[in-house]
């Protein structure tokens, strides 16, 4: 039974095997990742200065959409179902994924989807333009002709979203070593299960708001259109009721990593791991039920606001569970600092912060003041790049000896992690300043007084760009020619059913499944 | 390990998925247009009223403001003849929009009210009115489009002002025929 993987492209165009799909996954949102991060350079480049120095407007205003879409859709997802592929039936002790063959499709409608998103740019009228929230009438009445291909963009990456995680809430339900309990799953297990149901739920109502957009826009209905009876802020609904638990739908798998990174450089097992099922599971069913946070500005009743605003600020209450888990995982551990825990705890800095600057937006009277400023762009992207990205990195170094056998050069990883740290605080954090001071996101142009801070932060944007090329060198040179390494055990504080298998992980692995105490 | 428990799970999965679609172009948007007409929160006011019960509150009287919008580029003139009226409850009141196709084609336009404070929609009824139907008007023609409301006598004591506010689209070409509050039902007969 024992055979490798099949020679040449083949391999990987019909590989039904996760660990070839969790690189592909991998590789494909490096890839967007790099897309939509020279996206955000344009958009930095032009902003250095006020004026328009290098693009016009109307470019601009594609460049911001298309690098929120790309990076949201095309980078982070991917990302992490890359990493569930890999990680999830060696965690679980499967032998693969429960439903193979859909694992290979869900993988390859993905480039389809974003080469039609992408072909755009090169199109009369431009790419898509109204942001990636994608509001009506602005993406409906007034959209480019392109917009249809976005929505069928959207179409095939929720189509593949909505596979992906069938498969892995199969593969998690019935796959399972025998003797793992749901209460014994690692959490990187747990957090994947809970967000692929959120996935199914949601995905779908993304689907069905961008049709409406496609019947609006070609074949004469008024869903959005209020001059038929219809209404635009009905799609402001629907969208966030898709876009509340997608932020989620990002977080919570990078919340899983953080849970076996910081238990293994600390050498300590995760201090309340039930505590952290309940906490996920909690984050996850509120997120249904606070969408109308994000449209505080659109006339809602006092009551509206009031219910949305405590709603929502009853969030921070199982997030901070999880974030003095981690700390109290940390106390008095016997710490030490390898890159993957580099990027873990700054992780849990940052997304603190942002999590902070999301109570701050919670609260609806303030919230008037950071509506569409530089504010909630410099706290999505502390949770988004300094959350979701920070995770995706640890995670990667972390796992990337055991998935080659090699390891990666810890002093390039150090300087990578300082670099992008840096880079990362001197981009967002002076953005906070500008949209206290009334800096509206969104616009090629600012007013002079903004010219400081957004030199800063286009000077800071670069250094982090910069280090994602380092990232990559790091990760291409480990592939090719690291040292290699063959304990089971990469680190010696790392636990789990993934650490007992051969380094460099088998081609199959588990054919017999592994017996769980 | 057999398959079909893995068969079972992909099974309610996509019936989920599937369910989750259809809840949000089929239930969603009936569910928001009867919340809103409920609690009045999009201040729409409804169609056309049927006088049930005469008799004027003489014992107060409420202003009633009117403002007209031109959406995006729709090039008529459009304004009220007055701009504000002060009424009893009860009594109904006939006001005029006049309007001007000020460009050299046929157009057709649709008018869409608001009404705001949001509490008073249920109060205010019309029973005629211009936005019931589509405007046609011929290239150079200019028209004065009437509206006749009563404000209800059961209108909360709080409320002093009323604004109304119009806002005319240019719906030339299209095929659909609006009517206000009966938002949702073109979406739909063109789906079945």
């Amino acid at each position: 039974m024992a055979h490798g993987p099949a020679k040449g492209i083949g391999r990987w165009l019909f590989t039904t095997n996760h660990k070839d799909i969790g690189t592909l996954y991998l590789w494909f949102s490096f890839a967007m990742f790099l897309l939509g991060g020279f996206f955000a350079m344009v958009i930095r480049a032009e902003l250095f200065e006020p004026g328009m120095q290098i693009i016009k407007p109307e470019f601009f205003n594609q460049m911001t959409t298309m690098h929120g879409l790309v990076m949201v859709f095309g980078a982070i997802m991917p990302a992490f179902v890359g990493l569930a592929n890999w990680m999830i039936p060696m965690m679980i002790g499967a032998p693969d994924m429960a439903l193979p063959r859909m694992n290979n499709l869900s993988f390859w409608i993905l480039p389809f989807a974003f080469a039609l998103l992408a072909s755009t740019l090169f199109m009369e009228g431009g790419a898509p333009n109204f942001g990636w929230t994608f509001y009506a009438p602005l993406s409906t009445t007034y959209a480019p002709d392109t917009v249809n291909y976005f929505i069928f963009g959207v179409h095939i990456m929720g189509a593949s979203s909505i596979m992906g995680s069938i498969n892995i809430i199969a593969t998690v339900l019935n796959m399972r070593a025998p003797g793992m309990t749901l209460m014994k799953m690692p959490m990187f297990v747990w957090t994947w299960l809970i967000t692929a149901f959120l996935l199914i739920a949601v995905m779908p109502v993304l689907a069905g708001a961008v049709t409406m957009m496609l019947m609006d826009i070609n074949f004469g209905t008024s869903f959005f259109s209020a001059a038929g009876g219809g209404d635009p802020v009905l799609f402001q609904h629907v969208f966030w009721f898709f876009g509340h638990p997608e932020v989620y739908i990002i977080i919570l798998p990078a919340f899983g990593v953080i849970s076996h990174i910081v238990p293994t450089f600390s050498r300590k097992p995760l201090f309340g791991y039930s505590s952290m099922v309940y906490a996920t599971a909690s984050i996850a069913f509120l997120s249904f039920i606070v969408w109308a946070h994000h449209m505080f500005l659109v006339g809602m009743p006092i009551g509206g606001e009031l219910y949305f605003m405590y709603a929502t600020m009853l969030i921070a209450v199982p997030t901070a569970a999880k974030i003095f888990n981690w700390i109290s995982t940390m106390f008095r551990g016997s710490m030490t600092f390898e890159t993957p825990m580099l990027f873990a705890i700054a992780f849990i800095i940052l997304f603190t912060i942002g999590g902070f600057t999301g109570l701050m937006m919670a609260i609806a009277p303030s919230d008037i003041q950071y509506h569409d400023s530089y504010f909630i762009v410099a706290h999505f992207h502390y949770v988004m790049v300094a959350g979701a990205v920070f995770s995706g990195t640890a995670a990667v170094y972390y796992w990337l000896p055991k998935w080659c056998g090699k390891m990666y050069d810890e002093t390039m990883g150090k300087v990578q992690f300082w670099v992008s740290f840096v880079g990362f605080n001197i981009a967002f954090f002076p953005q906070h300043f500008l949209g206290l001071a009334g800096m509206p996101r969104r616009y090629a142009d600012y007013a002079l007084q903004f010219s400081d801070w957004n030199m800063i932060s286009s000077v800071g944007a670069f250094i982090y760009g910069a280090a994602q090329l380092l990232f990559m060198f790091n990760v291409i040179r480990t592939i090719r020619s690291g040292t290699p390494v063959s304990e089971p055990k990469t680190w010696e504080g790392a636990e789990g059913l993934e650490w007992t298998l051969a380094t460099p992980v088998p081609y199959h692995t588990f054919a017999t499944p592994p017996e769980v105490k | 390990m057999s398959a079909s428990p893995v068969r079972t799970t992909l099974v309610k999965l996509l019936f989920g998925a599937a369910g989750m679609f259809l809840f949000a172009v089929f239930v969603m948007p009936p569910l928001y247009d009867l919340f809103c007409e409920v609690t009045g929160i999009g201040g729409k006011t409804a169609g056309p009223y049927q006088v049930t019960e005469a008799g004027v509150d003489t014992t107060r009287t409420v202003k009633v403001q009117f403002i007209a919008t031109n959406n995006g580029a729709m090039p008529w003139d459009f304004s009220p003849k007055v701009h504000e009226v002060v009424v009893h409850p009860g009594a109904p009141t006939e006001v005029a929009f006049y309007a001007k196709n000020r460009t050299s084609r046929d157009m057709v336009a649709q008018a869409i009210p608001s009404l705001t404070p949001f509490n008073a929609t249920e109060y205010f009824h019309k029973t005629e009115c211009f936005c019931f139907n589509q405007q046609p008007l011929e290239a150079g023609k200019e028209t004065d489009m009437p509206l006749v409301f009563i404000v209800d006598k059961d209108l909360p004591r709080s409320v002093k002002t009323i604004t109304l506010s119009y806002t005319l689209f240019d719906v030339t070409g299209r095929t659909t025929d609006a009517t206000d509050s009966s938002n949702y039902k073109e979406p739909f007969a063109l789906l079945n």
